[in-house]
C-alpha cells in the first residue's frame, strides 16, 4: 500500500509544524523520517495516521483519499514512543484489543482470535508473557508487545513514532536490527519517526529528512549521507567540520590545499563553505605543501578508533579527525605534534549571497 | 533516642552516640504524638460518643421512635432522593469537565477550571441567596416559572439544584489531574486499533479513572447528605416536605427534642461514617492494586 502526502500544512497556533509537504511512500517500504525536535516529523506521521487533521492537503493511500477518514477506519497500525499499552489489560488482552473491539459481525471466533494472538506473540518472541502486566515487562518488551498489537489488526501501513526513543542503547541496537528482520517478513509499508542518524541509516530503506517543517532531503541512506542536498542535511548526519573556501571555476581551496568540487564547473569566484567529515580527514606526520599544519590539541581513544582535536594555522574553531588506533601508532604523534591535515573527501556549499553563474 | 533502633550499628559505644539525621528526642516526639490525639480525641472522637449517647441514652425504642415518625421519615427520604439525582448528574458533568480539560485544548480552560472551584469558595448561604433571586418568586424568573405552574424554590428543585451547585467539583476535581497524568496516548492507541469513541471510553479511560472516580462519587455523597446552609435559604422548611436530614435535625433542636435530634444525628453521623469506611476500603484496594499498574 503505498501513501501519498500531497501539500499537507499543519499549524498549532503561529508555529508551522508541517510546511507544504509532498511525498510518496512507495509499497513495502521502510521510510525513515528523520529531523532534530520540532521539524514536523512526528506531526507529519500523525496526519498519515489520522490522529491529527491537517489544515490543507490530501493524503492517500494507494491512491484512495484518506484524508478526511477517521483514525478508527484507516487501518493504520500505530507504535507509540512510550508503548501505549493498556495497563489494565493483560499483554495477551492487549495484542488481542484490535479484534475484541470489532463489531460482533466482523469479529473473529474466540478460537481464532487466540490462535492469532499467540503467533503475533511467538513471532515477536514474548508468547510466554501472554498472561502477565505490561509493567512486568521491561520497555524493549513493552514495545515489542505494542508492536504485536498494532499488527494484530493486519494494518495496511504501519507507523512508528521513535519507537525506541525511550530505551538504553543497548536494547535499541537491538530491537532497530529485529525491526529490520521483521519488515523484511511481513513487508508492510512503513514509515518510522526519529531523530537518531545512526537509526535512519541503518533501519530504514529510505531517509527523508526533515527540518522546520520541510523536507530537506529524500533518498536511499547512502544517498543521504554521502551526497547531503544541503548544509543542514551534512550537519544533521553526523560531525562534520567546516571550512572556509575559495571555489573557482570547478576547484575549492581551503588555503593551499585544492579540492576538486565539478559541480561548480565554470563558477567565478566565490566565497563557499567546505564541509568535510572527520573520518574525511587524512592526517599526516610530516609537511606536506597540499595539507595544512595544524597542532594537536586533544587525543582520545575511543575504542578501536582515535579522535583528534586540531588546530590549524588561522581557524579559529577545533578541526575534528577520526582515524583507526593502528593508523595513530604508525604516525606516532602525541598531544601538542605537530601535524599535516587534508580533506580528502568534501561537499562544498557556495555561502549566501554568493550567485552561481553557469 | 531508643537503642532498639541502632543494635545493627557493631560498636556498642558508637551506637549510644548515633543517632539517626532525621531523629527527634523521645519527649519531642512524646509531645507531638500526645497534642495530636488529644486533639483528635477532644474534636473527633469526644462529638461522636456525644451524638451516640444522645441518640441511645432513653432507649433503643425511643431512638426507633425519633427516626419512625413521619417528619423523619419523610427527611431521610428526601434526602436519600437528592443524592440519588444529584451525584448521577455531577458523575456525568464531572467526567466531560475532566475529559475537555484533560484531553483537548481549547481556549478559556483556566477559566472553566476555575469555575469549577467556585462553589467550594463562595460561603454556602450565598448560593442559596443566588438561586432564590434567580427562581424565587420575585426573582427574575420567578414569574415566568409561576405563569408556567412550575415551582423550584420552597420545592425538592430548588434543593436539588443547590446541592448539585455546592458539590460539583468533587468528582472533576478529583478527575482533572489523574486524566492530565494519563495523557492521551491509550485512547489514540485504542483508536488506532478500530475501537469507537465509545468502546474507547468504555474499555480504556474508565478503567484507568475507575479508582478516581469511586473516591470523587464518595465524596460527593457524603457532601450531598450533609449540605445545610444553601439549602436551608432554599427548601423554606416545610416539615414532611422540604426539610432533608440536616435542616431536619436543626428544626427537632430548635424545639428542644433533644433525644430525637440526637437519634436522626446518629442516622446521618452512621452513613457518614459508613462512606468513610467505604471510602478507606477503595484507597486500600486501590493502593493494593497499584504497585501491578505502576510506573514504566
Amino acid at each position: 500500500m503505498s501513501i501519498e502526502i500531497d501539500r499537507v500544512n499543519k499549524r498549532f497556533g503561529d508555529f508551522v509544524a508541517v510546511d507544504n509537504v509532498s511525498l510518496t511512500l512507495n509499497d513495502g517500504e521502510l521510510t525513515a523520517l528523520l529531523g532534530p525536535s520540532g521539524s514536523g516529523k512526528t506531526t507529519l506521521l500523525r496526519i498519515i495516521a489520522g490522529l491529527e487533521q491537517p489544515d490543507s492537503g490530501r493524503i492517500r493511500f494507494h491512491g484512495q483519499d484518506t484524508t478526511d477518514l477517521h483514525v478508527s477506519d484507516r487501518g493504520v497500525g500505530f507504535v507509540f514512543q512510550h508503548y501505549a499499552l493498556f495497563k489494565h489489560m493483560s499483554v495477551y488482552e492487549n495484542v488481542a484489543y484490535g479484534l475484541t473491539v470489532r463489531p460482533r459481525s466482523q469479529r473473529p471466533s474466540k478460537a481464532e482470535i487466540r490462535k492469532k494472538v499467540m503467533h503475533l506473540l511467538e513471532m515477536v518472541q514474548l508468547d510466554w508473557t501472554a498472561d502477565r502486566l505490561p509493567s512486568q515487562l521491561s520497555g524493549g518488551q513493552r514495545q515489542r508487545i505494542a508492536l504485536a498489537r498494532a499488527l494484530a489488526v493486519e494494518p495496511k501501513v504501519l507507523l512508528l513514532d521513535e519507537p525506541f526513543g525511550a530505551l538504553d542503547a543497548k536494547v535499541r541496537a537491538e530491537l532497530r536490527r529485529w525491526l529490520r528482520r521483521l519488515h523484511d517478513e511481513i513487508h508492510v509499508t512503513s514509515v518510522f519517526v526519529t531523530h537518531d542518524q545512526e537509526e535512519a541509516l541503518e533501519v530504514s530503506d529510505r531517509v527523508v529528512v526533515m527540518n522546520k517543517g520541510k523536507v530537506e532531503q529524500d533518498g536511499s541512506p547512502e544517498q543521504v549521507y554521502d551526497n547531503p542536498a544541503n548544509p543542514f542535511v551534512y550537519q544533521f548526519l553526523g560531525n562534520v567540520n567546516l571550512f572556509h573556501a575559495r571555489v573557482q571555476d570547478g576547484v575549492a581551496r581551503i588555503g593551499s590545499v585544492s579540492l576538486a568540487a565539478p559541480e561548480y564547473a565554470g563558477q567565478r569566484d566565490s566565497r563557499a563553505l567546505a564541509y568535510v567529515r572527520p573520518h574525511d580527514i587524512e592526517v599526516l606526520g610530516d609537511r606536506r605543501d597540499d595539507a595544512l599544519h595544524a597542532q594537536i590539541e586533544l587525543v582520545s581513544v575511543v575504542g578501536p578508533t582515535v579522535r583528534l582535536e586540531l588546530r590549524t594555522d588561522n581557524s579559529e574553531s577545533v578541526v575534528q579527525a577520526e582515524l583507526t588506533k593502528h593508523r595513530f601508532r604508525e604516525l606516532g604523534l602525541g598531544q601538542g605534534s605537530d601535524a599535516w591535515i587534508r580533506p580528502v573527501n568534501s561537499r562544498v556549499f557556495l555561502e549566501d549571497g554568493e550567485l552561481q553563474a553557469g | 533516642m531508643t537503642t532498639q533502633t541502632l543494635t545493627h550499628v557493631a560498636n556498642p559505644e558508637l551506637a549510644a552516640r548515633w543517632r539517626r539525621a532525621t531523629e527527634e528526642p523521645a519527649w519531642v516526639r512524646w509531645t507531638l504524638i500526645g497534642v495530636a490525639l488529644t486533639f483528635l480525641a477532644l474534636f473527633l472522637v469526644l462529638p461522636l460518643l456525644v451524638v451516640l449517647y444522645g441518640a441511645f441514652e432513653q432507649g433503643l425504642q425511643v431512638w426507633w421512635a425519633a427516626i419512625s415518625e413521619p417528619d423523619a421519615l419523610a427527611a431521610i427520604r428526601l434526602s436519600l432522593l437528592v443524592v440519588l439525582i444529584v451525584v448521577p448528574i455531577n458523575l456525568v458533568f464531572g467526567v466531560a469537565a475532566a475529559w475537555a480539560i484533560a484531553k483537548f485544548e481549547f481556549r478559556g480552560k483556566p477559566i472553566l477550571i476555575s469555575l469549577i472551584d467556585m462553589p467550594f469558595a463562595i460561603s454556602p448561604v450565598v448560593v442559596g441567596l443566588i438561586f432564590v433571586i434567580l427562581f424565587g418568586s420575585q426573582g427574575w424568573l420567578g414569574p415566568w416559572l409561576a405563569a408556567h405552574d412550575m415551582r423550584i424554590i420552597f420545592a425538592v428543585p430548588g434543593i436539588v439544584i443547590v446541592i448539585a451547585f455546592g458539590t460539583m467539583p468533587f468528582i472533576a476535581r478529583e478527575l482533572i489531574p489523574l486524566m492530565q497524568q494519563q495523557g492521551k496516548e491509550e485512547e489514540e492507541a485504542s483508536l488506532t486499533l478500530g475501537a469507537s469513541g465509545w468502546k474507547t471510553f468504555w474499555y480504556v479511560t474508565l478503567p484507568n479513572i475507575k479508582w478516581g472516580l469511586i473516591y470523587g462519587v464518595i465524596l460527593c455523597n457524603a457532601r450531598a447528605l450533609g449540605e445545610f446552609g444553601a439549602v436551608a435559604v432554599v427548601s423554606g422548611r416545610i416539615r414532611g416536605e422540604t426539610n432533608t436530614m440536616p435542616l431536619h435535625i436543626e428544626v427537632l433542636y430548635n424545639e428542644y427534642m433533644f433525644t430525637a435530634a440526637f437519634a436522626v444525628s446518629s442516622l446521618l453521623t452512621g452513613l457518614a461514617l459508613v462512606t468513610i469506611a467505604v471510602k478507606s476500603f477503595v484507597e486500600w484496594l486501590d493502593e493494593r492494586n497499584r504497585p501491578a499498574i505502576a510506573s514504566h
